[in-house]
């Protein structure tokens, strides 16, 4: 049973943020919904997919962000509620399409939920999607704690559907990632049924084509500038937004999601509860102006606590600046003047630090000695864990042989990178073999490029790397450009059988969907192959021959070439505590510093499950994190590792 | 539904290790124990890029009164449990007071930099020193070693779970463990967890 259809109405259950969000949207009778994985957003369609028979839903991993938001609004233009989740760089895959559907509107109840990575804990950005809501004219909700991610995301398909528009509930690494106790509600007993009305004007909110044309745009967007002041309206007597503390106080607070309980934290910790205001909105756009007035008239000082960009500060400034007559003057602190940190994320101490500046009170610490002590102990004696590849990871063995052949070749060859674990590559975890990095689908696009430039005497060999998930993800495209205008490079599919940063969910080339039904799994070598391309494909575990293939096409260097290098990720379900060779490194073959290899195995290979035994000055095998891939035993020079089939 | 009184409300609790140890399934089997015996939890946690051989960390604030912040403030842990020794200080660095109790695993998961023979892990006895210096108590126990004899590694997050059980800071038992085990786990695996924590349990 699926975590998030257990337990009884009225009952408390822990449950993570993403499943809250989940359970919200079964609450509120959502048919279909789709999502792209993304850390942290990833865990809202894997619990809905794991309640889709159960609650007989429709739910899909799609190949992207863009589409995802498609098959949800599928459902929706059908009177069915439908959801669409997905991370912050997934909402701009998704933007030109949300453009569109903004302008047109919905019809079943459509939520779009952006999970957001303030201080890019597994981001490579700290990109804020609020923006989308103010820049597409759509309604936005934040929830500030566990039990409202479920209240908010089942009250956001019935707000969907008064206004007839798409909603936005916008969470971060910590409500998504977190848990909290959440109080269960009804799960409504049966689904509408799908009916698409396609006769009527183009015009026509709940009938006739959905279509967006110039002749109908004015149209369009004056109704839907209707539907957010309808929104502005109703959310002036939300209950989601809450105000707590004194009726007129020194300094107002005004914040948003998560900030909120970090907020309720610093004033708890500093003791000025009794002086302070903290005004809790859940609807950030458009904001209610006669509650802000009320709050902003009581007071001359707020200040903002919010993550990313000063999004509600600039917001809350722009209505400050259109009362102004009526709240008189207001000095304002945040982001914009430095009040708080512009970047990275937030927490209690950030903002009681930002508190006891504004009110003059001091923040409690533990006694100077021990802080001092504990962090020269730390400095000395806790060195730092740079991230890695797992043992038995098949990208460390790709990026040896990429990273050997391109030394090989010599010719100052360069290698694209793009989104996955295998980003690590730019690390000497993959020997610092990535000199790109950027979005999903951009270091083949990126070597499109670079592989045109040999006319302006770029004569370095070009290659690029994507995972599988990845390559239909955005990669496709970039390949179809590099082979109709004859770039010359070598794309390199680490192929590890899954969405395996994210958690093994399904992607297009497996033959399982996201609720676990049989699929057709489409074939990557194939594609590249339709599109006349050659293709070579290597076990990565072998170095020699994913080494020499590498070369061979290194030289023939001409036009675009694939290579797959297929190996299942360590990790993965079906190949998790299994080992398939025994590994054991003798001491009396292994030379030590003796050697000449300058300790290749551990010094440069750095699998964690082979370690340099300062003692004995020579390398080892840790047994208990070995995984038995038997790479290793490839790269010693002297012999010593030695691999044996296991039992 | 039983009540529990807290030495401290809200009663701040670190679990860390380093990805792959098992961190998130113990602070959820704690967390879920702690629901169950009427307490307001909340869990706050890092995963994904973070998993990769990093440092990771699980915030459980508990309360009887209501959620707080998933991060704990800066000094404020009253327990930090520890999967790894070197964790436990990194921890303690940010976290840690001189009041802090501290359960920690003694195998050490060497950093890459260790691996690569650029960096050095302490000492067993300096590190141990150090732990004590900057907590109230230390528990250092074999966890690992512990789990290997049962049969897998992984088990050291759950006889730590039976450490924490037998130090009575938080009052739950074998009973509250098995409830809470049996509903997480596939049955095959319900038995070895109800030993590991025994094991646990009996270390203290």
């Amino acid at each position: 049973m699926s975590t998030i259809t257990r337990g009884s109405p009225g009952e408390s259950m822990l449950l993570q943020g993403n499943e809250a969000i989940a359970r919200g949207a079964l609450e509120a009778g959502v048919q279909v919904a789709a999502g792209y994985p993304g850390t942290p957003s990833s865990e809202i369609v894997e619990s809905l997919a794991r309640a889709a028979e159960e609650r007989k839903l429709y739910v899909e991993w799609s190949a992207n962000e863009k589409v995802a938001l498609e098959v949800a609004a599928a459902a929706s233009f059908s009177e069915l509620r439908s959801l669409a989740a997905m991370k912050q760089v997934g909402v701009n895959v998704a933007a030109d399409f949300l453009l569109h559907l903004a302008q047109y509107g919905t019809r079943g109840g459509m939520v779009l939920v952006s999970c957001e990575d303030p201080g890019a804990l597994s981001s490579t950005n700290e990109g804020d999607s609020r923006q989308y809501a103010r820049m597409m004219e759509f309604p936005l909700l934040e929830p500030g704690d566990f039990q409202e991610a479920k209240e908010i995301t089942k009250w956001a398909f019935e707000l969907s559907e008064e206004i007839h528009n798409v909603v936005m509930v916008r969470s971060v690494t910590r409500m998504s990632h977190a848990s909290g106790k959440v109080t269960l509600g009804k799960l409504p007993k049966k689904g509408a049924k799908a009916r698409f009305r396609y006769k009527g004007s183009l015009t026509g909110e709940m009938e006739g084509p959905v279509a967006s044309m110039p002749n109908s745009v004015f149209v369009l967007h004056k109704r839907q500038q209707d539907k957010l002041r309808k929104a502005a309206e109703i959310f002036e007597s939300s209950p989601f937004n809450k105000y707590t503390g004194p009726e007129r106080p020194d300094l107002l607070i005004i914040a948003s999601s998560v900030c909120w309980l970090y907020c309720k934290e610093a004033l708890q910790l500093l003791g000025i509860g009794h002086r302070v205001g903290l005004l809790k909105l859940g609807t950030t756009w458009p904001l209610p102006r006669r509650l802000l007035e009320k709050h902003l008239s009581a007071t001359d000082r707020v200040l903002v606590v919010e993550e990313l960009l000063p999004f509600l500060e600039e917001n809350v400034k722009v209505l400050g600046a259109e009362l102004s007559e009526r709240i008189g003057s207001i000095r304002f602190y945040g982001k914009r003047d430095g009040t708080l940190p512009s970047v990275s994320e937030l927490s209690p101490d950030r903002v009681a630090t930002a508190l006891s500046t504004l009110l003059s009170v001091s923040v409690p610490s533990p006694p100077e000695e021990y802080h001092k002590g504990v962090q020269e102990a730390a400095d000395a004696g806790a060195p730092p864990r740079m991230i890695t590849f797992c043992p038995g990871c098949p990208h460390r063995a790709s990026f040896w042989s990429i990273h050997n052949a391109l030394a090989m070749d010599d010719r100052k060859g360069f290698v694209c990178g793009d989104i996955g674990c295998y980003s690590m590559g730019l690390y000497p975890a993959g020997f610092e073999t990535l000199k790109t990095l950027h979005a999903m689908g951009s270091g083949t696009g990126l070597a499109s490029g670079f592989g045109k430039l040999g006319q302006f005497g770029l004569n370095q060999p070009v290659l690029s790397v994507c995972g599988d998930s990845t390559f239909f993800h955005a990669a496709m495209p970039a390949l179809v450009n590099a082979v109709h205008n004859q770039s010359d490079i070598i794309m390199v599919v680490l192929d590890n059988s899954g969405t395996a940063m994210t958690g093994f969910q399904p992607h297009p080339g497996l033959s399982q969907d996201a609720m676990g039904r049989t699929a057709p799994a489409i074939d990557i070598a194939a594609i590249c192959r339709g599109m006349g391309v050659h293709v070579n494909i290597c076990d990565p575990f072998d170095l020699d021959q994913t080494r020499s293939t590498l070369l061979q096409m290194l030289e023939h260097g001409r036009g675009v070439q694939v290579l797959v290098l297929k190996q299942m990720c360590a990790l993965s379900p079906e190949k998790k505590s299994k080992k398939p060779y025994e590994m054991s490194l003798d001491p009396d073959i292994c030379l030590g510093e003796a050697c000449g290899c300058n300790r290749l195995c551990t010094r440069v290979f750095g699998c964690p499950g082979l370690v340099w035994d300062k003692k004995i000055k020579k390398a080892r095998i840790d047994e208990v994190i070995c995984v038995g891939c038997g790479v290793c035993a490839s790269i010693c020079p002297a012999g010593a590792i030695q691999k044996r089939e296991a039992a | 539904m039983e009540k529990t009184t807290l030495p401290h409300d809200p009663y701040n609790v670190i679990i860390t290790g380093v990805g792959g140890q098992g961190n998130v399934l113990a602070s959820k089997v704690l967390g879920n124990i702690l629901v169950a015996k009427g307490m307001d939890i909340t869990i706050g946690e890092t995963f994904g890029a973070t998993q990769r051989g990093g440092s990771v960390m699980s915030h459980l604030r508990i309360s009887a009164v209501s959620s707080w912040s998933p991060q704990i403030p800066r000094g404020m842990a009253h327990v930090v449990i520890a999967l790894e020794p070197i964790e436990a200080l990194r921890v303690l660095s940010d976290y840690g007071n001189p009041e802090t109790l501290v359960i920690s695993n003694d195998r050490p998961v060497y950093p890459v930099g260790v691996i690569r023979g650029e960096m050095d892990y302490p000492e067993e006895a300096a590190l141990r020193e150090r732990l004590k210096t900057f907590s109230r108590t230390l528990v250092l126990i074999p966890a690992t070693d512990e789990a290997v004899k049962l049969g897998a590694p992984i088990l050291a997050n759950i006889i730590l779970l039976g450490v924490l059980a037998g130090t009575g800071v938080l009052a739950f038992d074998r009973n509250h463990f098995s409830r809470v085990i049996s509903r997480m786990m596939p049955p095959e695996r319900v038995e070895i967890n109800m030993k590991a924590f025994d094991v646990g349990m009996r270390m203290i």
